[in-house]
C-alpha cells in the first residue's frame, strides 16, 4: 500500500482506463483517461504519469498524475473504452455515444463522431450504460433495452438489435473479447447470455441465449483473457462469482468479496491468475489464485497460504494445468489470496484498470489512485 | 444566519458585514418581487400586485438567485474532499485509549488538516485567486489553536512553538535574504541590515551570524565588535524540551546571558556601529527598539513573540494574554479598531476557545473551518458542552450547518452523508430530509443513494426513491424495470399497479414482456396478490407451452378457485381454458369441469347482466364436454 498515492481532482470519477500500449514494446502504460459523473459539466480527461523532465527526483518518488487535456462531455460518463491508441469511445447518461480522438502532440482532444440519440425512449433520454469495442465496431447497450452496433467510420448505426421487446431482454452491461459478446442484464434477476457475432462481410448474425441466472442484479462482468469459457461477475450483493460458461447453471465459485455493490471486475490481461474488483464500499481487492511455488502448501506459513486445488497437478516449473486455478471450486478461499489495495475509509471506488504492473482507479471522493508496482 | 456576509480577502477582514446587492436583470423596475427561501438559494418572482404606473403583463419566470459559494470552486473542492477523509479518520479513533496516547495523534491530524489547507493555498496562489488570503488567515488561526490548545505546550516549549508559528507565516524574510545573497555584494545591499534584524527578531540566530560574517569580512577594522556580537548571538540559550536541563536551570542560564548583553550595552561596546547597537537593544528586548521596526515585524503577534523571546522565554500559557493584550495595544494605532483577525487571535491567546469559534463563524462565509476545528477540539475534550437553545451542542451544530451546505452542491452531497452520520442527535433527521432531495438522474446514482439509505435502515426514503424510479420506468414503458424497483422497495401497492399494467399489456398484445423477470420472481412473488397472480399466470403459459396440460389445467383452475385471480381477469382465464377443453384427450376431470362451470356462473351472476352471447356459448361448450361423460 505504500506505493499508492491519491490525487484529488475535483470531479467524481466514474471510469478510468489505461491507454493501450503496444505489447511489443513491453512498456508500462503511462497515459490514462478518466470520465467524470455527477457534475454540472462533466469531462473526459487524459492524464499522464510519465516522468516530466524531473530529472532530479529519486526513483522512489512516483510522478503525480498530471492532466494533459480534457474535453466537455454532455451527461455522466457511464462507460469509456479505448478503440485504439488514439481514439476512445464514451457512453453517456444522455444516451449519446461519442468517439474522441486524443492528439498526443498537441495535447488536445477532439470529437470524431457523435451519435446523440444512440439510445432513447420516445419521450425521454435513455442512458447508454455500457459499450465494448473491437475496432472498428462498437457495440453499445442502453436502458432502453436495445443493443446498437456502430462502426467507427460510418454515420448511422449499423444494426439495432432489440426492437422487439418481447424477445429481447434489456441488457445492461457487456464485455467482449474479439467477436463474442457477453451481456449481463440488470434488473432484479441477472440474465447472462452469450451472443456470437461472427463477421460475415458486413452482415452480422446474432444469436442470443441465456446461460444462467443469478439471484441479484449484476453490474460487471469480465472474461478470462485466455480461457474464454471462464467469466467473473460482480453485482449488487458484492459477491464475486466465477462461472464456467460451458456448464451454466450455478457458479463454480461464489466468494464474499465486498459489503456493497461491486462496480468493476477485471482479469489481469497478461497474468490472469490475478483478478481485481472494486466496490461501492470503498475497497479495491487484488485476488490471486494458487501460487506456482514448488514448496508444498503445508510448509508455507501464514494465514494467506495458498492451497493448490486437488484437481490441478503441482507443477514443478512445468506446464500450467489446463483447468485454470479459478475453477478450483469449493476450495474457494483456500485457493485465493486477497489484498486490499487502498487505504481504509475511501469512498466508493467506481472504476479500475490494470495493465502490466500499473493499476489506476477512481473514486467518488474525487480522487485518483495510481499504483505502479502491483505485485503480479 | 448572515446570508449576505462575505469576506473577500485578508485586508478586507476589517469589514465584517458588507451588503451584497444583486440586480435581477429580467425583472423590470416598478414590479413587486416576491421570494421564497430554497436550499442555499432564493427563488424570486414577480407578483401580481400592480403599483401605480406599472404597465404591461407580468413575467412568468421564476429566478433562482444563488450565492457565489466557495464550494463551486474546483480547487476548494479538493479541500473539502481531502478534509472529509481526515474527518472520517478522526471519528474512528478509539475512545478507550488514554488521552496521553491520543495527543500525538490529534496533533498529527491537526497537521494533516493544515497541510491540506496549505496545498490548496499553493494552487490558488498560482492561479492568483483572492481566496488565498482567507486560507492564509485560516491556517494562521488553526496553527495557533494547534499550538495553544491541542499541543498545549507548557512553558519553555511554548515559546519555541510560537517561534515556529511566526516563522511559518513570515516567509518574505527568506525572499529578501535570497535577493541579498544573490546580489554582487550582499553586505552592501540596501536590504542587508533588514535581513539581519529580521533573522534576529525571529530567533534565527545562526543565519543572522552567517549574514553578519559577510559584513565582518568587509570591514576588518571593526572586526572586534563583530566578533563580540557573534559571540553574544552564539551564546544565547534556547530551551531544549528533550534535554536534561530543567526549566529553572534554563532560566538561570538565560538571565546570565541577558546580563552579559546588558553589560555590553552599558559599556557602549557597540557605540561605533549603530546597527550593531540596535541589534544589542533588540537582544535585550527593548520595547521601543522593537517598535521602531514595525515594518519588519509586520504584525502585533510577531512583536509579541519577539518580545517574549528576548524578555521572558519561560512564559507560561496562562501569562500569555497579558502580554498579548499589551503588545496589541502598543503595536496598533490607537485610532484604528482591531480587525476581526486580531480579535480572534487575541481570544486564542486568552484561551477563550468559544470566543475564537464564535468570531470565526461570524467572520468567514463558509462553515468549513469552524466545523472541522471545533470537531477536533471536541475530540481533544476541550469544549464543555455549550448548549444552544435547541439542545444540540456546539460541535454538532456547526457540523450540521456545514454538511447542509454541502448537500446543496450537485456533487459534494456524498461527503455530507458521513458528517451527518457523526452527529448523533440530529444527524439522522437531517439526512432523512436531505437525501430525498438529491436529483436522481441515472439509475446508477439512484443505486448509490439507495445504498446509503438501506445501510441506515431508512425504509421510508428507500420506498420513496424506488417509487420515483419505478414511475420513471413506467412512463417509459419499461415494465420490468418498474417492477424490480417496486420489489426492491417492498412496495405492495405499486407492485399491484405494475402487475395490472403487465396484464393489460398481455390482453392487448397477447404476449408478455420481460419474461425472465416474471419467471424468476421467487419469494418476491408474494409481495402482492396481483403479482402472485401474474407469476402464476405466466407459469400457466409455460406449462402450456411445455405441453404439460394437466398441470396447466390444475393451475388455471386454482387461480380462480383460490381467488388469486382478480374477478376482472376471469373471463380471460376461462377463455384460456377453452383450448384445454377442446383437446382430444381429457384434461379436466369431472370435478374440475364442474368447478369451471361454477366459476362461469359466479362470474355472470356477479356481473348482474343477462349473460351475453359469449357467455352462453361458453356455458354450452363447457357443459357439452365428453369429459363429464367418461367419468359418469
Amino acid at each position: 500500500m505504500e506505493n499508492i498515492n491519491a490525487k484529488y481532482v475535483s470531479q467524481k470519477i466514474s471510469k478510468t482506463r489505461w491507454c493501450p500500449v503496444s505489447y511489443s514494446s513491453l512498456q508500462q502504460p503511462e497515459v490514462f483517461a478518466t470520465g467524470s459523473w455527477d457534475n454540472e459539466d462533466n469531462k473526459v480527461s487524459i492524464w499522464s504519469i510519465g516522468n516530466h523532465n524531473n530529472s532530479g527526483l529519486e526513483d522512489g518518488f512516483e510522478g503525480d498524475p498530471q492532466i494533459l487535456c480534457e474535453h466537455k462531455h454532455g451527461g455522466d460518463v457511464l462507460d469509456l473504452q479505448f478503440l485504439d491508441q488514439e481514439r476512445m469511445v464514451s457512453a453517456s447518461s444522455t444516451g449519446a455515444v461519442t468517439i474522441f480522438r486524443y492528439h498526443p502532440n498537441t495535447h488536445t482532444i477532439s470529437v470524431l463522431q457523435h451519435w446523440a440519440r444512440a439510445h432513447s425512449y420516445p419521450c425521454d433520454n435513455a442512458p447508454c450504460t455500457a459499450l465494448v469495442c473491437s475496432s472498428p465496431e462498437i457495440v453499445t447497450v442502453g436502458e432502453d433495452g436495445r443493443i446498437v452496433v456502430f462502426r467507427a467510420d460510418q454515420e448511422g448505426a449499423v444494426r439495432v438489435i432489440g426492437e422487439m421487446r418481447t424477445r429481447m431482454l434489456p441488457p445492461h452491461k457487456e464485455s467482449s473479447l474479439k467477436l463474442s459478446v457477453v451481456f449481463v442484464r440488470e434488473c432484479r434477476q441477472q440474465h447472462n447470455s452469450r451472443g456470437d457475432l461472427p463477421k460475415d462481410h458486413g452482415a452480422l448474425k446474432f444469436d442470443l441465449f441465456i446461460i444462467f441466472l443469478y439471484r441479484a442484479p449484476l453490474h460487471c462482468v469480465d472474461r478470462h483473457p485466455n480461457q474464454q469459457h471462464i467469466v467473473a461477475t460482480g453485482g449488487q450483493d458484492g459477491m464475486l462469482c466465477v462461472w464456467d460458461v460451458r456448464q451454466g447453471g450455478t457458479p463454480i465459485s461464489l466468494m464474499e468479496a465486498h459489503s456493497a455493490e461491486m462496480w468493476e471486475v477485471r482479469f489481469h490481461p497478461t497474468n490472469p491468475d490475478h483478478l481485481f474488483t472494486c466496490s461501492e464500499d470503498g475497497s479495491l481487492l487484488h485476488w490471486e489464485t494458487a501460487s506456482h511455488s514448488e514448496m508444498p502448501s503445508f510448509l508455507q506459513g501464514g494465514r494467506n497460504s495458498s492451497v493448490i486445488s486437488h484437481g490441478a497437478l503441482t507443477p514443478a516449473g512445468g506446464n500450467r494445468p489446463l483447468s485454470s486455478a479459478w475453477l478450483c471450486g469449493d476450495s474457494g478461499k483456500g485457493c485465493l489470496e486477497t489484498t486490499h489495495m487502498l487505504p481504509s475509509q475511501t469512498m466508493s471506488v467506481n472504476s479500475l484498470d490494470i495493465i502490466g504492473q500499473c493499476l489506476v482507479c477512481g473514486t467518488d471522493g474525487e480522487a485518483i489512485f495510481v499504483n505502479r508496482h502491483v505485485p503480479v | 444566519r448572515t446570508y449576505f456576509c462575505r469576506i473577500f480577502n485578508y485586508s478586507d477582514l476589517k469589514s465584517v458585514l458588507s451588503l451584497s446587492i444583486q440586480n435581477i436583470p429580467a425583472l423590470r423596475r416598478g414590479k413587486h418581487m416576491g421570494f421564497a427561501w430554497g436550499q442555499g438559494n432564493i427563488f424570486v418572482y414577480e407578483t401580481l400586485f400592480k403599483a401605480t404606473g406599472a404597465t404591461g403583463s407580468g413575467s412568468p419566470f421564476i429566478h433562482e438567485v444563488r450565492k457565489d459559494e466557495d464550494i463551486y470552486s474546483p480547487i476548494l473542492r479538493k479541500l473539502f474532499n481531502e478534509s472529509h477523509h481526515i474527518f472520517v479518520g478522526l471519528q474512528t479513533i478509539r475512545e478507550d485509549l488514554p488521552s496521553k496516547n491520543k495527543k500525538p495523534q490529534f496533533v498529527s491530524i491537526s497537521k494533516n488538516y493544515r497541510s491540506v489547507i496549505r496545498a490548496c493555498m499553493e494552487e490558488l496562489h498560482i492561479s492568483l485567486n483572492p481566496t488565498v488570503s482567507i486560507l492564509l488567515a485560516i491556517e494562521l488561526i488553526w496553527n495557533l489553536c494547534e499550538v495553544l490548545f491541542i499541543d498545549a505546550a507548557p512553558a519553555g516549549s511554548l515559546l519555541l512553538h510560537l517561534l515556529d508559528w511566526v516563522r511559518l507565516h513570515k516567509a518574505d524574510v527568506d525572499e529578501k535574504a535570497r535577493d541579498v545573497l544573490q546580489s554582487d555584494s550582499p553586505a552592501e545591499h540596501r536590504d542587508y541590515w533588514d535581513v539581519v534584524v529580521s533573522y534576529v527578531l525571529q530567533g534565527r540566530l545562526d543565519e543572522a551570524r552567517q549574514m553578519l560574517g559577510k559584513k565582518a569580512t568587509l570591514t576588518p577594522a571593526a572586526n572586534n565588535i563583530f566578533k563580540m556580537m557573534d559571540n553574544l548571538l552564539s551564546k544565547m540559550p534556547f530551551y531544549n524540551p528533550g534535554g536534561t536541563q530543567t526549566l529553572t536551570e534554563f532560566d538561570v542560564k538565560w538571565r546570565h546571558w541577558h546580563e552579559e548583553v546588558d553589560r555590553c550595552l552599558q559599556d557602549n561596546s557597540f557605540a561605533s556601529n549603530q546597527h550593531l547597537e540596535v541589534l544589542c537593544k533588540i537582544l535585550l528586548g527593548d520595547e521601543d527598539t522593537l517598535l521602531e521596526h514595525k515594518d519588519l515585524l509586520g504584525t502585533w503577534y510577531h512583536f509579541l513573540v519577539s518580545r517574549l523571546l528576548f524578555c521572558h522565554p519561560t512564559v507560561k500559557p496562562t501569562e500569555l494574554h497579558y502580554y498579548a493584550q499589551s503588545c496589541m495595544t502598543m503595536f496598533l494605532d490607537s485610532r484604528s479598531a482591531p480587525e476581526p483577525l486580531d480579535s480572534i487571535l487575541l481570544a486564542a491567546f486568552e484561551f477563550d476557545i468559544h470566543q475564537v469559534i464564535k468570531d470565526c463563524s461570524i467572520a468567514l462565509n463558509n462553515w468549513w473551518f469552524v466545523a472541522h476545528l471545533t470537531d477536533l477540539l471536541d475530540h481533544c475534550k476541550l469544549l464543555q458542552s455549550h448548549n444552544l437553545h435547541f439542545g444540540s451542542n456546539l460541535r454538532e451544530f456547526l457540523l450540521l450547518e456545514y454538511a447542509s451546505g454541502l448537500f446543496t452542491h450537485h456533487s459534494l452531497w456524498q461527503l455530507a452523508v458521513d458528517y451527518f452520520d457523526h452527529c448523533l442527535e440530529f444527524g439522522r433527521v437531517y439526512l432523512e430530509l436531505q437525501i430525498e432531495r438529491v436529483p436522481l438522474d441515472t439509475e446508477r446514482k439512484a443505486l448509490k443513494v439507495l445504498r446509503i439509505c438501506e445501510q441506515r435502515q431508512m425504509s421510508e426514503q428507500v420506498r420513496s426513491i424506488c417509487k420515483i424510479m419505478a414511475m420513471r420506468a413506467l412512463r417509459n414503458n419499461r415494465l420490468g424495470s418498474a417492477l424490480s424497483w417496486s420489489i426492491r422497495a417492498k412496495d405492495a401497492a405499486f407492485a399491484t399497479l405494475i402487475s395490472e399494467r403487465f396484464l393489460q399489456d398481455y390482453c392487448a398484445k397477447g404476449t408478455f414482456s420481460d419474461l425472465d423477470l416474471i419467471d424468476n420472481l421467487g419469494p418476491a412473488m408474494l409481495l402482492s396478490d396481483r403479482l402472485t397472480f401474474l407469476g402464476k399466470y405466466r407459469e400457466f403459459h409455460k406449462l402450456y407451452g411445455e405441453k404439460r396440460f394437466k398441470e396447466a389445467a390444475k393451475l388455471l383452475l386454482s387461480l380462480m378457485t383460490a381467488k388469486i385471480a382478480p374477478r376482472s381477469f376471469w373471463m380471460t382465464l376461462l377463455t384460456d381454458a377453452l383450448p384445454l377443453l377442446e383437446q382430444k384427450e381429457v384434461i379436466f376431470s369431472a370435478d374440475q369441469t364442474y368447478e369451471l362451470m361454477f366459476c362461469l356462473e359466479e362470474l355472470t351472476s356477479s356481473l348482474n347482466t343477462p349473460s351475453s352471447d359469449s357467455d352462453k356459448s361458453m356455458q354450452v361448450q363447457i357443459s357439452s364436454f365428453p369429459a363429464s361423460e367418461t367419468f359418469m
